[in-house]
């Protein structure tokens, strides 16, 4: 617990410092978001259709940008080796990594979708479900995304491989999120999407974890 | 059991029992692949709704079975190479994939010629068809993650992790998929009802696994003994074999 605690304010403070690492990403977002109505055209019931896989797809792109750089620099400096070779338990340690990870790049999305809501038009009741998807959506895409910055970590051509990686992986948690989204969109319920993204984070919370942690090691050995 | 299968885990035995094995299975995957397709091809009756052009059934159906058989069998030697750390299963690992890759791509292509005189389009977002292009692009992220590091035994250790993070995920893919289809549109046109198949056809079709399978073992065998010899270069048995130098 107190190593989970260190280890969170070591990357905290990290990510104090270089303010590029996650505010770079979130600029992305908006960009991509932006671009949309620009490539297929203002009309706004076209865009308020369109909503749930646009949001969906540029949240994705804004987490891969962000999850490139997760490992990198403790490999470089030899933190993850060291931790390897000390027998620490690299559970804080990856802990610690994905709860600063959703922290920087999950949650801005969520506090950014008002914005996002008034760009794409998109209306009350499915900004509601907008919230709710983003905030069981983004830590399980923080999950994935922690995951393939582990297995590429030592990698020579990190970018388009990482993506390759979760892209399939991800596929469920974008059929379901945009569902509810169009479900709120049309004012049915949409607790049964709720649910299933729920039972995905807490399936993936219990195995990606030991999953990091092997690929981290496989990658200092 | 174990005590059976240890001469098993050294290379060089499973190098000449690979040699020993692969002629004889490519010789039965050659023929059973030449009597199920002709078979199939040319002398079967014609369907009575479909006429001729069901006949690519026999290239599609085996190359789809066979693109789900051996990501199974990857992935069940890749826990065997994370679990035992055993080097024959993560070569197994990396020998399969571009063989089940090729199997998916099979699959996809015949899946969409023969869509495009029943269905009238080259494409649709079908459940299966969907979770047929998320398999190759599985594949191709194993075959990817295999090559990106310097050093060759982590990548068959990523590639392995992989595989089995995967199948892992393979169902929970698979049923979203296919719920994300019937959630959008009631598949009209995809769920034509296939009429039990006739012994006639199904006999040359059951061939035509079998065969895809042979061939499949054929393949793993020659790709095997490639990978043992690249792995194995600087151990003397290798250099008596190459010449003794």
């Amino acid at each position: 617990m107190v190593t989970l605690y260190r280890f969170t304010q070591r990357e905290l403070c990290l990510l104090a410092r270089q303010k590029a690492d996650w505010l770079n990403p979130l600029l992305f977002f908006v960009i991509v978001l932006s671009l949309f109505p620009l490539g297929v055209g203002p009309e706004p019931n076209l865009l308020r259709i369109m909503a749930p896989g646009i949001v969906w797809i540029a949240a994705l792109l804004s987490v891969l940008l962000a999850a490139e750089r997760l490992f990198k620099d403790d490999y470089r400096n030899g933190v993850i080796e060291q931790l390897v070779a000390a027998k620490q338990p690299l559970l804080s340690f990856v802990l610690a990594k994905l709860i600063t990870n959703w922290l920087s790049t999950g949650l801005p999305l969520v506090l950014l979708s008002p914005l996002v809501a008034l760009l794409l038009n998109i209306d009350q009741a499915s900004l509601v479900a907008m919230v709710f998807t983003l905030l069981l959506g983004t830590p399980l895409l923080s999950l994935l995304s922690v995951m393939g910055a582990a297995l590429t970590v030592s990698a020579d051509k990190g970018g388009i491989l990482l993506a390759l990686l979760i892209l399939p992986l991800y596929i469920p948690l974008l059929i379901f999120a945009s569902a509810a989204m169009e479900a709120a969109a049309m004012a049915l319920p949409y607790y049964g999407q709720l649910a299933i993204m729920l039972a995905m984070l807490l399936f993936a919370m219990a195995l990606i974890p030991l999953a990091v942690i092997s690929a981290l090691k496989l990658n200092v050995s | 059991m174990f005590n059976w299968l240890h001469p098993f885990a050294k290379p060089e035995t499973v190098y000449h029992l690979c040699g020993r094995l692969y002629p004889w299975l490519m010789a039965l995957a050659v023929l059973l692949l030449l009597l199920g397709n002709i078979w199939g091809l040319a002398f079967t009756p014609p369907d009575y709704q479909q006429g001729d052009s069901y006949r690519i059934i026999h290239i599609h159906v085996p190359s789809a079975i066979m693109s789900m058989g051996t990501y199974s069998a990857m992935a069940i030697a890749a826990f065997i190479a994370l679990v035992w750390q055993v080097k024959i299963a993560q070569w197994s690992v990396l020998a399969l994939a571009p063989v089940g890759a090729v199997y998916t791509a099979i699959a996809l292509i015949t899946g969409m010629a023969w869509g495009k005189p029943m269905w009238g389009t080259w494409w649709v977002w079908d459940a299966r068809l969907t979770s047929e292009l998320i398999l190759l692009f599985l594949y191709l992220g194993v075959i990817a993650l295999s090559g990106a590091f310097s050093d060759r035994q982590t990548g068959a250790k990523a590639a392995s992790l992989l595989a089995v993070i995967g199948v892992i995920n393979l169902p929970v893919i698979h049923f979203s998929v296919e719920w994300w289809n019937t959630l959008h549109q009631g598949a009209s046109i995809t769920k034509f009802a296939k009429p039990s198949i006739d012994p006639s056809m199904l006999w040359p079709l059951l061939i035509s696994i079998l065969a895809f399978k042979v061939l499949m073992l054929a393949l793993l065998c020659l790709r095997l003994r490639n990978a043992i010899l690249l792995n194995e270069q600087h151990r003397p048995w290798v250099k008596t074999l190459a010449g003794g130098h």
